[in-house]
């Protein structure tokens, strides 16, 4: 059911969704309120993620955008009940109201319960000191969705603050899960890494700086052709473990005196990435600690 | 009717008057008189009535009905302290007793600010309107809060009334406080053998009561500067129900049972020890809410530039008895939140032991029970469960009970509910004089404070849930504020 509503406040916006409610159920169980922030180019990929995000938890999501500077209004959209167990809230805002967002999304918070902000791409500079974020709990970006994936992540290094995270983080759970199952089977101590990824991608950057933090060794950010990351290379005194994924899709694995395996490793999708992070609402301290390393992966790569 | 025009009567007080002759609940002979300063005829005034009437009533319009209900609607003209007003008043009276067949049974509805309720008290007794020695005919009336502004003059207001009108036949209507509301927290807790176990100091860490109204003073500038957050629904809105929620099982549902109980908890009650720090009122200020960008309290018509009345009050109240004790009791009233909403949470102590590591139950927060009581009332339960498709990651869910969707039968409007009972005579949910002032008796101290401090409410900015020093009031005890 989907209901539109033009030049409104947010108590019709509550009133509709109470009556729209009574006649297609009790929402019961709704865990969070997800609030969505894309700029105008990400608005339909996102919503499609949303919509994902929101059949594995059934929440409240307030999708936010900008409308048009000439007039002054708020415009709603309601989606219930018609794809997902939980609501989806379209907000266009125009003209000054562009800059007071909250006012309208503070009353369609779900009573007492998370509260997480997720921007799909151009995301504020500090996110937990921004109006939106500062109601959340938890305060999703995504690097990649940005013009420049490298230098956005590296000033997000400056500014992180628990309960952050980003998608580029997630894009790299697959990866630090073969690595750290790797290093279980292998005793003999890593004495430096590599990681190699396509130019500007910030997500093997991000893989560098979690080993250097965790492995407390040197490990270099190294750029080839791509797709994204392509590999891995930790020595030890053993010999090199290896994980190389030249195709984006398959991945192999190669180990002192272990014959080389192959490994699906494709690259995921943003609904999946988004679905991911919302199962855990705590504040993400390895990647706090991934992110402190990043600046001086940097500057390693550089010197 | 006293206050024809306005604001409540206008909305809600004669659409009720219609939906219930619609219903077919008004007595055979029901008329209606409404009595006000405006140069009106009865066809002007059943002019008015049927226009608000139109707007207004939940059930549909039927002509036949309305042509009924007409016949009997008559209006006087004059002002509270106007003797020939009265005089007419009572020729009309007298004349639809004849007429209409009413045999002389009168309520007085006083649907106008306090400062009217003794003249306009007075002036009935004069004219003889009243014969309180008569138990048959009867004559009530109908008063709405605040019941004075302190217990000296509740106390006050209640020796006039009690003057002329007999105890039984004074009806205090709290128009927050629907009879549904009530029964339906009489049936949660005492039809139910699931809650009355936790229902105690063992189980229970702090209850929240909570009354937040999303628009600012509108057009009651008169009405509302000078009494305050505190006065207009602490008083009696927020500590009726915290009468309900926390006193011990009537013997019975019958009037004077429940009262006893209700009256044993507000005499148990009391305001709390440190007012320095477990009070606070604030003030709204200027800002955007719910999309719309709205006046400071101080900006908005009728209000002093230096006003320092309070338009979000909160406060601690402990419950002095063997159930209760060392269980805060917070109460908040407020206008200009982020939303409306009315409910009490009784918030639960946490498991005595917890067998997870920390970070798998860091997102679980307090189990809660909380009774909503508007909008969409109902209950939710909230507690924890694991996330599917992890090791073992506890996080919050909460499971709703609506009456409006579990019962598909529109529940009254409360309104209608306190007519029928008034003119059934039916009192048992009113409150008496004496739970106004044991009510008046917990709320003096802090308001007496709150007077003596001489300086503005703290500021927030509307459309925010309320000043820094509520939030500080629960960190002092080491508990937040539930986000409603």
């Amino acid at each position: 059911m989907i209901t539109t509503l033009k030049d409104t406040t947010s108590a019709q916006i509550q009133n509709a969704i109470t009556k729209a409610r009574q006649s297609v159920g009790a929402a019961s169980g709704m865990v969070f309120t997800l609030l969505a922030i894309p700029t105008a180019d990400d608005y339909d990929d996102a919503f499609d993620a949303c919509l994902a995000a929101g059949r594995e938890h059934p929440s409240r999501i307030i999708i936010a955008t900008d409308g048009s500077t000439r007039t002054e209004r708020l415009d709603a959209e309601l989606h219930i009940g018609d794809e997902i167990p939980g609501e989806v809230i379209a907000l266009k805002f125009h003209g000054e109201l562009m800059h007071h967002k909250t006012s309208a999304m503070l009353p369609l918070l779900l009573p007492d319960s998370p509260v997480i902000a997720w921007w799909p791409g151009r995301a504020p500079e500090d996110a937990s000191a921004d109006r939106i974020g500062k109601l959340a709990g938890r305060r999703i970006t995504d690097a990649m969705g940005t013009d420049d994936p490298l230098a956005t992540l590296v000033a997000r290094a400056g500014t992180v603050a628990p309960g952050d995270t980003d998608l580029t983080w997630t894009r790299l759970t697959p990866w630090r899960a073969l690595l750290a199952s790797a290093l279980d089977n292998h005793q003999s101590p890593v004495v430096s890494g590599r990681v190699t990824a396509a130019n500007n991608n910030a997500g093997g950057l991000l893989l560098a700086a979690w080993l250097r933090s965790r492995l407390g060794v040197p490990v270099d950010f190294e750029a080839d052709g791509g797709p994204g990351v392509t590999g891995v290379t930790l020595s030890t005194e053993d010999g090199d473990i290896t994980l190389k994924r030249p195709d984006g899709k398959m991945a192999t694995f190669t180990a002192p005196r272990t014959p080389p395996r192959s490994v699906a490793l494709r690259r995921r999708e943003v609904s999946a990435l988004l679905s991911e992070e919302l199962r855990r609402l705590d504040t993400d301290k390895v990647f706090l600690e991934s992110m402190a390393c990043l600046p001086s992966t940097v500057n390693g790569n550089e010197g | 009717m006293f206050g024809v025009t306005g604001d409540l009567a206008r909305k809600k007080l004669l659409p009720a008057v219609y939906d219930l002759a619609n219903r077919g609940l008004l007595p055979p002979g029901f008329s209606f008189v409404g009595y006000g300063r405006r140069d009106w005829d009865d066809e002007a005034f059943t002019d008015y009535f049927l226009e608000s009437v139109k707007a207004n009533a939940r059930t549909t319009f039927r002509p036949e009905v309305w042509r009924q209900l007409a016949e009997g609607i008559r209006f006087v003209s004059g002002a509270f302290n106007d003797d020939e007003g009265f005089e007419n008043l009572k020729r009309t009276i007298a004349e639809l007793d004849e007429s209409q067949g009413t045999e002389g049974n009168h309520a007085f509805y006083l649907s106008i600010p306090p400062v009217g309720f003794d003249q306009v008290i007075e002036q009935l007794d004069k004219h003889g309107l009243v014969d309180k020695t008569k138990k048959s005919p009867w004559n009530r009336v109908v008063i709405e809060k605040p019941f004075g502004h302190d217990l000296a003059s509740a106390q006050e207001l209640e020796r006039k009334v009690s003057s002329v009108f007999n105890t039984d036949s004074v009806f205090r209507i709290d128009h927050y406080l629907g009879k549904e509301t009530v029964q339906n927290m009489l049936a949660l807790r005492f039809a139910n053998q699931l809650f009355e176990p936790m229902w105690n100091r063992n189980y229970v860490s702090h209850v929240q009561i909570t009354m937040a109204e999303d628009i600012g003073i509108g057009g009651r500038a008169g009405y509302y500067d000078g009494i305050g957050a505190a006065r207009d629904v602490i008083q009696n809105h927020l500590l009726q129900l915290l009468a309900l929620v926390a006193m011990e099982e009537p013997a019975s549902f019958e009037a004077g049972k429940l009262r006893a109980e209700k009256e044993k908890v507000l005499a148990a009650a009391r305001a709390p020890r440190s007012l320095k720090h477990h009070t606070a009122r604030g003030q709204y200020t200027a800002g955007w809410a719910g999309a719309q960008k709205v006046r400071g309290y101080l900006e908005e018509d009728g209000i002093a530039p230096d006003s320092q009345t309070e338009t979000y009050a909160a406060f601690r109240v402990d419950i002095d008895n063997r159930r209760w004790a060392g269980v805060p009791f917070y109460l908040r009233a407020a206008k200009r939140m982020p939303r409306r909403v009315t409910e009490i949470a009784l918030m639960m102590r946490p498991a005595p032991h917890l067998p997870f590591q920390m970070s798998d139950t860091e997102q679980l927060g307090a189990n809660a029970l909380v009774l909503r009581i508007q909008p969409n009332e109902g209950i939710t339960l909230r507690f924890g469960a694991k996330v599917p498709a992890t090791p073992m990651e506890i996080r919050d869910v909460t499971m709703d009970f609506d009456y409006g969707t579990s019962f598909a039968e529109t529940s009254p409007e409360a309104y209608e509910r306190l007519i029928l009972d008034v003119l059934l005579g039916d009192p048992p949910l009113f409150p008496q004089h004496r739970e106004v002032e044991l009510s008046w008796m917990i709320l003096d101290p802090i308001l007496d404070y709150w007077a003596d401090k001489q300086h503005q409410p703290e500021a927030y900015v509307a459309g925010t849930w309320g000043p820094p020093s509520a939030a500080a009031m629960l960190e002092r005890d080491g508990f937040v504020w539930r986000r409603p």
